[in-house]
């Protein structure tokens, strides 16, 4: 082994580790990132899942990307591009009479003016409450009940920011935080589609319905990156090859093909990484993008943590419940009465909000959605790298879909494929005609595709009680962990997952020493 | 003893039926022997058995013990068994002490601790042959040794009530077992486990004990625990052997310098209130805690506390006078309260009245002088003294008979 | 046979037909539910001319017992205690009025479908034992289990006699309440706060999942998460009303239960006693048309039999809504505070179907086990079985399913039912306040009971013979008879947006309504339901605070 001075290794080249690589490479460190799979991105990539046909394998849309992260790092003069920004959300209906929803601009049949004046407050307290988020988001978490005084600042600061809403804010803010999306949307809105489409936002990528309490904390977790959606020119891969690129020119060395297979100790403190081929690597500080449980479990060992703490990083909830669906289509799909402009929406099937809660009952007792909904996009629309011309690739978040299936999804996945092509057809009745390709990402092919325990997408569930400095577990969520020079970075810490960054360059500000109290907001 | 009263009569522990309830606390192997010496009828409860608090007078049961020798039941006693590949770096996870250096055959007294530090329990670790280990404790722990089985490939379970167990303690008890027909028993050192065929079974004899002078604890099946009872009992006759309880047994531990859980600190597993458990620091057992095994559960925490200072010291208290000690506050001279006792007793050897307490660091230095308030009452009148007592380093009760090997023939 | 009185009290009723106006009180107590009884007395023992208005021609709303069947005396709606404040027992002297709480000697039991069961003993050794002997490892981590909770009652108990702070506010009396808060954290130490901040989010079944593996005695555990909640085992916030159901005592026994020797309703007996002792004056058979408001302060109440009182305290045991939706004139309240009233969650979840028995059951689990079968009797196996009694709700029906709380006071307390008879309690989960979206029919709550007494026939085979009469309550009964809104028994929701300084919602926490002279006392408020006294003590507390007159109210005990 080398000299282990002043190396950092950071384990996996998600968007979480390049981002991590970059802030510590910017300030001078030497850091070298090691991604096991053949390209950068983790599960930010764009994989051509059928010749010629391209698509974000996991998380399709950008959001939540942190400005800071954008602008510290210059993303959008190193190459970062978007084919489409500020997205509209079409919330399909059955009946062809479709909802758009952009800003808080509603279009479709029926919308009562009792529920065009609920969209703009509800979009004002949730802007607002997200900002609280944000904020949060930007900020490594303080611990509580301690005597440190950089605790107390941090508390203080998060106390502040919600004094600052104002008594009446104040008041709602705490009320809501802790509850259900179906009990806010049904305090403000009327029309089916619409409160169908909101509670999306508090249920995708989660083990909740909207009757489930967090739903309003993912809800606000959805908003919080203060922006519209948008696609990236390329791909989700395209973002990753960015940060990559920022990381190299700020010094970082970034291997592929190269899987970390455990975590070296030399006492209490790290040494180095061990490869999968028995290449040792030294470094006085090893960060790792890799979820909490592959990281302590299965690249640090059990062992070598205090038995408590190992119960806790047990106890992580982080079974996936939801599944990717890819379509490679021979032209544009046609659906019942929505214009060929909205087919570039986010298009959602959520018809209403008792159907979301119907389609996360089965889940909870290991089968799959009898009635899913789904997040779908065509990015190819405004996209042509992602296929050949004149051909399409649809890109579907579905759930629920549990990891753990009780019928096991071996013999369930093509099954399930079918199901979804059906409710796709139900509204786009030709469309089973035009595919010439399809795949099923289960959170089981997720698990073994992108290395996360359980396949969950935020590397653990987003609730309140993984949440903050209870994320991924206490005595780790501040980025260090218990054993010396082992950070964590991925999206199993604060503020948890999507394509947002914060966990990367706040676990880079914990390595450069910043203190709790130190605000990473600008 | 007759033919017929050998037979087997013991009820094995079984709750595996529902009907169980119908059995407030099961007997020991031993009960049918125990029983009929049992002249006060007084049985206590240890961990769901009954258990004789004394058999005639706890006095007379001591003085046994420290001239003769006595027999204890410890079967009640929790022990699981632990075997398997990485047995030995799961108990060195576990525990504080390093385990690597009990050898095969060996027995190490070990206490185990939580993350923060706080003693979850002490006990016994036997490492019976290379890599098949027993622990013995007073409280039980399955949740908290199935948890520390996270990463590690160990066999793990209870054998509480798969063991019968005798102590037998007491100047002439290793003449006791010889008489017995165990051979070369008197070449057993301190902490020794040696296994003996017995009635074609296999008894296992530890050098160990709770009592503080020569003795050593019998294992055996509980099928053959009527015949093993009946046997030592025999062989005893010539050296004074007697059956002794539990309030005996509570005098020879505080003379010896023993803590025990519940009565010297509470378990970390079982307490409520923040603040209210002790660190091995805490408990005089920092000896048994070593830095120089890499990770511990307690590990970061303890070293922690080395660095900044501990908040209690557990201490031997010799008080003047005559009074007990028992459930009393201590005093600098000063009259700052600054602890209370835990355990105390009359020491019918050392003629004195002693205690063990837990005070405030930085008090508790050996020779420093404090005042214990003692309440105590004669024909129902009640008075109280500020008895001054003197911080020990040593314990009440040490002869160096406790480790002769070989010991003296009687 | 009978040494107790029933909760009837047609004799008190202070009208002789003619309507009565104008008369003045000093206070008004609308609703003579045990806070009401219990805030009533208060006032009148400091002293106040106070009218407490009923009704019902029966004290105690849902802590009555009456008697439906000759010879029986129900616990009709609520039915075993643990939570009442012994503070307010014994300032009300409430064992002079005759009140005794009993422990009942079975903890609880759930059977299984395949004829096993879990019990809880008066012995803990045995208790572990029965867990053990399906899980070794579970009996041991109840231990864990134990201490982690307890923890979390002793911190919550400090809270239930006292008002709570709002944090939005400067006053000197909110910060002072928010450091008491921040300091009562700061005790328990930063792992214990984690565990907090999880075990108020956390769904049971999630919380259960961190101690326990057997699927029997995690089935055992979650019923007290659901209990009066319209969530299910699954849904993040049940693990509090674990904790809700927990942190009562009797006489220091955390977590033990009692019966009210004679019927619950005996603990309103004994309040309404200490009441009227205290020179109150009780009018029952009448309910409220209207609280009377003048430029912003209450005057009195107008009855719906025509009377008339005038009082400048009016406070309302009545749940949130019904008070201010149902009894007071739109105009009188500001529209953001009727919104805020509206979006009350008080959803009705539970049944309760009370049994006059020809004999005692034989529970096949049980095979004739004396104790468990005194206490609290449950049958379900898992998890599952409990969220899909919750799927069934959700989907506006009534589990068909359902977690039963099942007891038999009468083996315990000897008043109730003739030697050798019994009567039987049985709390439902769920009921939903309206079927499919309509109002209960007469036939579908008939149907409801007999999916019960069909669920209990399962486990106990020949019980129906047993039934003599039924009482069939479903949340409409709940609501009609006893005023609570959509049968929820706890007057709102245990749910953190409806919990300390949000209950009944924000900025109306301190017991203090809308208009000037109007106080809320029921369960709607801090700390929320069940037989416990402390919404109503702590509104008479705020109230003899306002008017400056010496206060009678207990602060409550230091647990230590």
């Amino acid at each position: 082994m080398t000299n282990t001075e002043n190396h950092t290794v950071i384990i996996g080249a998600g968007h979480n580790g390049l981002i991590c690589a970059a802030y510590l490479a910017k300030a001078g460190k030497k850091v070298t990132v090691l991604e096991a799979g053949e390209q950068v991105g983790g599960a930010a990539i764009t994989r051509e899942f059928a010749p010629d046909f391209k698509v974000s394998a996991a998380a399709h849309l950008v959001f939540l990307l942190d400005k800071h992260v954008r602008k510290e790092l210059s993303l959008d003069s190193s190459g970062l591009s978007f084919s489409q920004r500020n997205m509209k959300t079409t919330a399909l209906a059955a009946d062809g009479h479709h909802l758009t929803i952009a800003g808080s601009s509603l279009q479709g049949l029926n919308i009562s003016d009792k529920d065009r004046v609920a969209m703009k407050e509800y979009l004002r307290f949730m802007g607002k409450f997200a900002g609280v988020v944000n904020r949060l988001n930007n900020r490594i978490p303080p611990r509580v009940g301690t005597h440190n005084r950089s605790d107390w600042i941090g508390l203080a600061k998060t106390a502040l920011n919600v004094r600052l809403l104002g008594k009446k804010d104040m008041r709602e803010f705490l009320r809501i935080a802790g509850i259900n999306i179906y009990d806010v949307l049904q305090e403000n809105f009327e029309n089916p589609l619409l409160k169908g489409a909101l509670s999306m936002d508090g249920v995708l990528g989660t083990n909740l319905g909207p009757r489930s309490n967090n739903s309003v904390f993912c809800a606000l977790q959805r908003l919080s990156g203060l922006q519209g959606m948008a696609t990236p020119k390329g791909g989700m891969g395209a973002v990753s090859a960015t940060l990559a690129d920022v990381a190299s020119r700020h010094g970082a060395t970034i291997r592929t093909s190269a899987e970390v297979s455990q975590i070296l100790l030399d006492g209490d403190h790290v040494s180095g990484i061990e490869l999968a081929d028995g290449e040792q690597i030294a470094a006085s500080t090893v960060i790792s993008s890799a979820d909490p449980k592959t990281t302590f479990f299965e690249l640090l060992g059990a062992r070598n943590l205090e038995a408590g703490f190992a119960r806790r990083v047990q106890n992580i909830r982080m079974r996936g419940n939801v599944a990717k669906l890819h379509l490679a289509l021979d032209g544009i799909p046609e659906f019942k009465g929505l214009d060929q402009e909205r087919l570039a929406d986010r298009i959602l099937i959520a018809p209403d909000i008792e159907y979301v809660e119907r389609a996360f009952n089965q889940s909870k007792y290991g089968d799959y959605s009898i009635k899913p909904v789904a997040e779908i996009t065509i990015p190819s629309l405004k996209d042509d790298s992602l296929a050949p011309t004149g051909q399409h690739v649809l890109s579907a978040i579905v759930q629920y879909a549990p990891y753990q299936l009780k019928a096991g999804w071996d013999s369930e996945k093509d099954v399930f494929t079918e199901k979804l092509i059906d409710l796709i057809s139900e509204y786009a009745p030709d469309i089973r005609s035009q595919i010439l390709h399809k795949e099923l990402l289960t959170p089981v092919d997720i698990e073994r595709e992108f290395r996360i325990t359980g396949g969950h997408w935020h590397h653990g569930e987003l609730a309140i009680d993984q949440s903050l400095m209870l994320r991924p577990v206490p005595r780790a969520a501040q980025y260090a962990s218990p054993v010396d020079g082992l950070y964590l970075c991925g999206a199993g810490s604060h503020p948890g997952g999507g394509v947002m960054g914060s966990a990367g360059r706040n676990a880079a500000r914990a390595v450069l020493g910043a203190k709790d109290s130190e605000d990473g907001n600008a | 003893m007759s033919q017929t009263s050998r037979q087997n009569t013991i009820e094995r522990v079984d709750f595996s039926h529902k009907s169980h309830y119908l059995t407030k606390a099961f007997k020991s192997p031993f009960y049918s022997r125990q029983e009929p010496l049992n002249h006060l009828k007084e049985w206590g409860r240890w961990a769901d058995y009954l258990s004789p608090a004394a058999y005639t007078c706890s006095a007379m049961e001591y003085f046994a013990c420290r001239n003769t020798c006595t027999v204890f039941d410890l079967t009640p006693m929790t022990k699981y068994h632990i075997s398997g590949t990485d047995a030995l770096p799961y108990l060195n996870r576990l525990v504080t002490r390093d385990v690597s250096k009990i050898k095969p055959g060996r027995v190490g007294y070990s206490v185990w601790c939580a993350d923060d530090g706080q003693v979850v329990d002490d006990g016994t670790i036997f490492h019976i042959s290379e890599g098949v280990y027993r622990l013995c404790s007073q409280e039980r722990h399955l949740d908290w040794l199935m948890t520390n089985t996270i990463g590690f490939d160990v066999s793990l379970h209870e054998e509480t009530h798969d063991v019968a167990a005798l102590a037998l303690q007491g100047p002439t008890s290793c003449a006791t077992l010889k008489r017995m027909g165990l051979e070369d028993i008197e070449n057993m050192k301190m902490f020794d486990i040696r296994h003996f065929p017995f009635e074609g079974t296999q008894l296992m004899v530890s050098r160990t004990g709770f009592t503080g002078d020569l003795g050593y604890e019998l294992w055996i099946d509980p099928n053959h625990a009527e015949a093993l009872w009946d046997r030592l009992f025999e062989a005893g006759q010539l050296h004074g052997i007697k059956p002794m309880g539990d309030e005996a047994l509570q005098m020879l531990r505080v003379e010896a310098g023993f803590i025990q859980a519940g009565h010297d600190f509470m378990p970390a597993h079982a307490t409520v209130r923040s603040g209210y458990t002790r660190s091995p620091f805490e408990l005089g057992l920092g000896w048994l805690v070593d830095f120089k095994k890499p990770v511990f559960n307690g590990r970061k925490a303890l070293l922690s506390e080395k660095e900044n200072g501990h908040r209690y010291n557990l201490v031997k208290l010799d008080i003047d006078g005559n009074k007990p000690g028992c459930d009393s506050y201590v005093f600098t001279k000063n009259k700052k309260q600054i602890g209370t006792v835990t355990s105390a007793a009359w020491s019918p050897s050392a003629k004195a009245s002693i205690a063990l307490a837990s005070v405030e660091a930085p008090h508790g230095e050996p020779g420093e002088e404090l005042l214990v308030e003692i309440y105590y009452q004669k024909e129902l009148k009640w008075s109280r003294v500020m008895a001054k007592a003197r911080v020990v380093k040593d314990v009440f009760w040490n002869p160096p008979r406790k480790r002769m090997t070989p010991p003296d023939d009687y | 046979m009978r040494t107790y009185p029933t909760s009837e009290c047609n004799a008190e009723s202070t009208t002789n037909g003619e309507p009565v106006s104008m008369k003045k009180y000093d206070a008004i107590v609308i609703g003579a539910g045990h806070n009401g009884l219990t805030n009533a007395a208060y006032l009148a023992k400091a002293g106040l001319d106070v009218l407490m208005v009923e009704k019902n021609t029966y004290v105690g709303g849902a802590t009555a017992s009456r008697e439906l069947h000759k010879n029986w005396i129900y616990s009709n709606a609520s039915y075993v205690s643990s939570l009442l404040r012994p503070e307010v027992f014994r300032s009300l002297e409430l064992a002079k009025y005759g009140l005794q709480i009993v422990p009942y000697a079975g903890g609880n039991v759930t059977m299984s479908e395949d004829g096993d069961y879990i019990g809880s003993y008066v012995d803990p050794d045995v208790s572990r034992r029965d867990m053990a002997r399906i899980s070794p490892r579970d009996a041991n981590a109840k231990v864990r289990f134990d201490r982690d909770l307890m923890r979390q009652c002793r911190f919550i108990r400090q809270f239930l006699l006292r008002t709570a702070p709002d944090p939005t506010s400067f006053k000197p009396r909110d910060l002072m309440g928010m450091l008491q808060m921040g300091k009562a954290l700061m005790d328990l130490g930063e792992d214990v706060i984690y565990d907090m901040m999880r075990l108020y989010t956390m769904s049971i079944s999630e919380y259960l999942d961190e101690y326990f593996e057997h699927p029997l005695i995690k089935a055992a555990k979650a019923g007290s998460g659901i209990i009066g909640s319209a969530m299910g085992v699954m849904s993040p916030g049940t693990a509090y009303v674990l904790l809700h159901h927990a942190m009562g005592d009797v006489d220091g026994t955390m977590g033990a239960w009692g019966f009210a020797r004679g019927g619950t309703g005996a603990i309103a007996v004994a309040m309404k006693d200490c009441f009227e002792d205290h020179g109150g004056t009780l009018e029952t058979g009448s309910g409220v048309e209207q609280i009377l408001v003048n430029n912003g302060k209450v005057t009195g109440v107008a009855l719906e039999n025509g009377n008339e009182y005038q009082a400048d305290i009016v406070v309302s045991n009545m749940t949130l809504p019904r008070t201010f939706l149902e009894c007071m004139d739109k105009k009188d309240l500001d529209p953001e505070f009727l919104r805020r009233v509206r979006n009350f969650k008080i959803r009705g979840s539970s049944g309760k179907v009370n049994m006059a028995l020809d004999g005692l059951p034989k529970f096949t689990a049980l095979e004739g086990n004396p104790e468990l079968i005194s206490g609290d009797l449950h049958v379900v196996d898992s998890i599952e079985r409990l969220e899909l009694a919750y799927d069934d709700w959700k989907n506006g029906t009534w589990s068909k399913d359902p977690y039963l709380d099942i007891l038999i006071p009468t083996l315990t307390d000897p008043t109730m039912a003739p030697p050798g008879k019994h009567f039987m309690s049985v709390f439902v989960q769920y009921v939903p306040p309206k079927v499919n979206g309509k109002d209960w029919t007469d036939a579908q709550r008939d149907q409801f009971g007999q999916t019960v007494m069909n669920q209990i026939e399962k486990y106990a085979p020949g019980f129906k013979d047993l039934v003599l009469h039924a009482e069939i309550r479903t949340p409409r009964e709940l609501e009609n008879e006893i005023g609570l809104t959509e049968g929820n028994i706890f007057q709102g929701e245990l749910t953190m947006d409806q919990l300390l300084f949000n209950r009944p919602i924000p900025g109306y926490a301190q017991y203090r309504g809308p208009a000037k002279g109007l106080y809320m006392c029921g369960s709607s408020n801090h700390p929320g339901g069940g037989i416990m006294a402390a919404p109503g003590a702590n509104a008479a507390r705020e109230i003899l605070r306002d008017i400056r007159k010496p206060n009678t109210v207990p602060e409550g005990w230091l647990d230590d």
